[in-house]
């Protein structure tokens, strides 16, 4: 009995996609629905924050027809980011792995394939085309119908066309897709609403099935600065990025190489580490064997000679950027807002920052919110880091917050790389680091609410103390008046006025 | 002899005047307005030898505005002195309920009926008079019947006089009579008794013109009014009172108060009768006389060993007679010696007791 021979065959990163949608959030109708959104949104937040232009972010869902769900949407996404070269336009919503950011600074995207994902999910349930059009200098636009050529991971385009921009600049992503609206409804109205947290500078809309249109209107004029592109820190290089370093270096000595190619690394430390390590700084890196460079790698990691990563690359909102979001979006009585000092783990920047916010229309109970690098994050929120936080390792009784408090807790995490544990980026491991000033932040946030609420509560006992004074001392003067027989009643209002201090007799 | 209720009325009048004016110029000096009054816990409720009844302790509470937890019920409480005052002024008379309800005029309602008596109870304490004296009677009444004059002073009836023995069924001793002067009285001593039926029964048999004596019906556990007005009698008019009552721990109780006072008017001076004298039923009088009686129930028993511990019961007749009780384990009521015919208590007992009652 002859046996089949195992077909040994090279997929194409589409059709890696394809069979392996739910590693990326496309797992059933209503969550690829919500990721679709998600991802298309946030292209469009990265795209005009690049630019520095403060985002307007116009999304519409339509259904097709008038079946039951699940059934085929059309979803459309407007910006007014610095939109895409013409010449680029296929390719970076036609290909997998073709983006702007394989850099290391701070993006909500880390790969820019999410925007394609969303497509393929599209075309691959609805066999429908996606129109896309961009205009980068408010005076041509450029428009095309395509679809993606899954097994060559390629754009396939059906139909291009130019016309006048009328002064709009941004991109425009129209597409069809089968999804669940009934069910993905809560989730996406909350992306919305914390999206709208994590940028209180931007303006977002976004129109239901129904018509009806959800607006977020920015709360303040600035935004964060920007983050700058930076070069991979020692302790966060991995053995296939130090090899592309070399394959793509110029420099003719290791000692050289290192300093010119790593972050917070200069000739002295370089070598320092070298001397230290045992490598020839005047080595040619590109004679390396594949063991020395393995070597090296660990050594670059072990080494703790290294100054931490800076955190230029980091855009965290800041204290008032949060508060601003915080406030406007759940209309609270109180917010504060912490910022962490950087911090790295293997190498890798992160700042915390969390804002905790008190009363106001908050409900009862305590509520967590996550953003990771402005990114809200609705699922499996038990599963993450901060859950681990606010429920194992803070001591909620030392802060007096009564019972049942009405609190929600606001986390953010920015880094060049958060430390998600699956694919669909929504839940952030328990790295102790990251763990580490989660905790510190979230307590100092509770200090401050803590005396936020004596100071009131004191004010208000003042207040009342106050109330009852104003209230019974007429009547002690007048009725003391009678029994004196005197003619006027005495002056109580120097006692309202001093309460507070009781004088000896 | 006239004058007495007019000078307790400036007394009280007094007092009241000098509260209003400490707490009036605190005021105007800036500080919180507050009283000092002596402690009514239980623990600081002492018996005094000397006056022979029971007295608050030297221990005192201080009620001040500045508190807030006090601040109300020190309103409350200058509100019931110029109440009172006012009361007194205009020769109105009141009840407990009517304070309850009078403060609603000026939104300082109290919780219940008891949050209003026990402020009556620190105005009493803070002046050290009865409530009677600033106008406010309490709802029970007792009689009293024979031959004294008294002078009314309320108004409408200022000046008009009566006899007490006018009228068989007795006089009401509410407001009125407590506020009346004592005129005249061929009297020679008073009989306080427990009951009414024996009060009508006194009258009936002319124990007033017979003994010389004014009869007053205590209704069971005298009320203050009756307490104060057997006071008077004893102290303004120097007549000896005699108290038969029935012829168990209860009665023995009752005449110990009327002599001793209550420790619920401990913080009351002066309406008991140091010199009033419990001239039976004792448990002696059941076995001589040979009473019908009852057997002791079990609150009889348990009230004799709390009277047992009583400072009041530690000698004399009421130590004497408590261990005859103890003995006996019997009790009998004053109509029991019906058994000798209706009027024997009168025509035998009586006169035996009046004779007893010299060697007490």
């Amino acid at each position: 009995m002859s046996r089949e021979r195992p077909a040994f065959a090279e997929i194409s990163p589409s059709e890696f996609f394809y069979r392996n949608r739910e590693l990326a959030g496309f797992t059933n109708p209503s969550r690829a629905l919500y990721s679709a959104i998600r991802e298309l949104v946030e292209n469009s937040l990265d795209a005009a924050e690049s630019a520095r232009i403060k985002p307007v972010v116009e999304v519409s869902l339509q259904p097709e027809g008038d079946g039951l769900d699940p059934r085929p949407y059309v979803l459309a996404v407007r910006d007014n980011g610095p939109g895409v070269d013409p010449v680029h336009l296929p390719n970076a919503f036609g290909k997998v792995f073709f983006g702007s950011k394989f850099t290391l600074k701070q993006a909500r995207g880390m790969f820019g394939m999410g925007g394609t994902m969303a497509i393929l999910y599209g075309q691959i349930t609805t066999n429908r085309p996606v129109t896309i059009e961009s205009s980068v200098d408010g005076v041509t636009l450029h428009g095309y119908r395509m679809l993606i050529d899954i097994e060559h991971n390629r754009p396939l385009i059906l139909e291009r066309w130019s016309r006048e921009a009328g002064g709009w600049h941004g991109t425009y992503v129209r597409l069809t897709l089968e999804g669940d609206y009934t069910r993905a409804q809560q989730k996406v109205l909350e992306y919305f609403r914390q999206s709208a947290m994590a940028t209180p500078y931007a303006y977002l809309s976004f129109t239901d099935p129904l018509g009806r249109r959800v607006e977020h209107l920015p709360a303040v004029d600035t935004m964060p600065p920007p983050p700058r592109e930076t070069l991979p820190h020692p302790h966060g290089l991995d053995v296939e990025a130090l090899r592309r370093i070399i394959r793509a270096a110029k420099q003719r000595t290791l000692h050289e190489l290192l300093y010119k190619n790593l972050h917070r690394v200069g000739p002295k430390i370089a070598m320092k580490f070298l001397l230290h390590s045992g490598f020839d700084p005047n080595r040619d890196p590109s004679t390396l064997t594949n063991e020395e460079i393995t070597a090296l790698a660990r050594a670059l990691h072990e080494y703790d000679g290294f100054l931490p990563p800076d955190a230029s690359c980091l855009s965290p909102l800041g204290e008032e950027l949060l508060v601003a979001g915080v406030r406007k979006e759940l209309r609270c009585e109180f917010v504060t807002a912490v910022s962490r000092p950087p911090a790295a783990y293997s190498g890798y920047p992160f700042i915390v920052e969390v804002a905790v916010a008190y009363g106001g229309e908050l409900q009862n109970g305590v509520r967590l919110y996550r953003l990771a690098n402005r990114i809200p994050l609705l699922y499996d929120e038990s599963s993450d880091v901060a859950w681990k936080v606010i429920t194992e390792e803070i001591n909620w009784r030392r802060y007096r917050l009564g019972d049942n408090p009405p609190i929600s807790i606001i986390t953010h995490i920015c880094s060049t790389r958060i430390p998600y544990k699956t694919v669909g980026k929504e839940y952030v491991a328990d790295q102790p680091d990251i763990e580490r000033e989660l905790r510190n932040a979230v307590r100092e946030a509770l200090r401050r609410l803590s005396h936020y609420l004596s100071k009131k509560s004191s004010l208000e006992m003042a207040q009342r103390r106050s109330n009852i004074y104003q209230r019974y001392l007429p009547l002690i003067a007048r009725f003391s008046m009678e029994l004196a027989g005197r003619g006027r009643p005495p002056d109580y209002r120097k006692l309202v006025a001093g309460q507070g201090v009781e004088m000896r007799r | 002899m006239t004058g007495v209720a007019a000078a307790r009325r400036e007394a009280v009048l007094g007092r009241l005047r000098e509260l209003g004016e400490r707490v009036y110029q605190d005021i105007e000096r800036g500080v919180f307005p507050s009283v000092e009054i002596r402690s009514r816990s239980v623990t600081n409720i002492v018996y005094d030898e000397r006056a022979r009844q029971f007295v608050l302790g030297p221990r005192t509470v201080k009620r001040s505005s500045h508190n807030l937890k006090q601040l109300r019920a020190f309103t409350q409480l200058l509100w019931l002195a110029y109440f009172s005052n006012r009361l007194i002024s205009e020769s109105r008379t009141s009840t407990l309920r009517d304070v309850y309800y009078s403060v609603q005029a000026y939104n300082l309602d109290f919780t219940d009926q008891d949050e209003s008596d026990e402020l009556v109870v620190d105005l009493e304490t803070l002046l050290g008079r009865p409530r009677e004296d600033f106008n406010i009677y309490p709802e029970e009444r007792s009689s009293i019947f024979g031959d004294l004059t008294v002078e009314y002073t309320v108004p409408g009836y200022e000046g008009r006089r009566i006899n007490l023995s006018s009228h068989p069924d007795g006089y009401m001793i509410g407001p009125s009579l407590s506020t009346a002067e004592f005129i005249d009285t061929s009297a020679e001593l008073v009989l306080a008794v427990e009951k009414g039926g024996l009060f009508t029964r006194f009258v009936e048999e002319r124990v007033h013109e017979r003994f010389k004596a004014i009869i007053v019906d205590m209704a069971g556990q005298a009320p203050r009014a009756t307490r104060y007005m057997l006071r008077r009698l004893n102290r303004e008019l120097g007549l000896p009172v005699l108290i038969l009552t029935d012829g168990d721990p209860w009665g023995a109780h009752i005449a110990a108060v009327v002599v001793a006072g209550s420790a619920n008017a401990a913080h009351i001076s002066e309406i008991n009768v140091p010199d009033a004298k419990w001239v039976g039923i004792w448990a002696t009088d059941i076995r001589r006389w040979r009473l019908p009686s009852e057997p002791f129930n079990e609150q009889d028993l348990k009230r004799l060993d709390e009277l047992g511990r009583d400072p009041r019961y530690q000698a004399g007749i009421w130590r004497e007679q408590l261990e005859e009780f103890r003995r006996l384990k019997r009790k009998s009521e004053l109509e029991a010696f019906a058994k000798y015919g209706l009027t024997a208590i009168v025509d035998r007992y009586l006169p035996l007791k009046l004779e007893e009652a010299k060697s007490l």
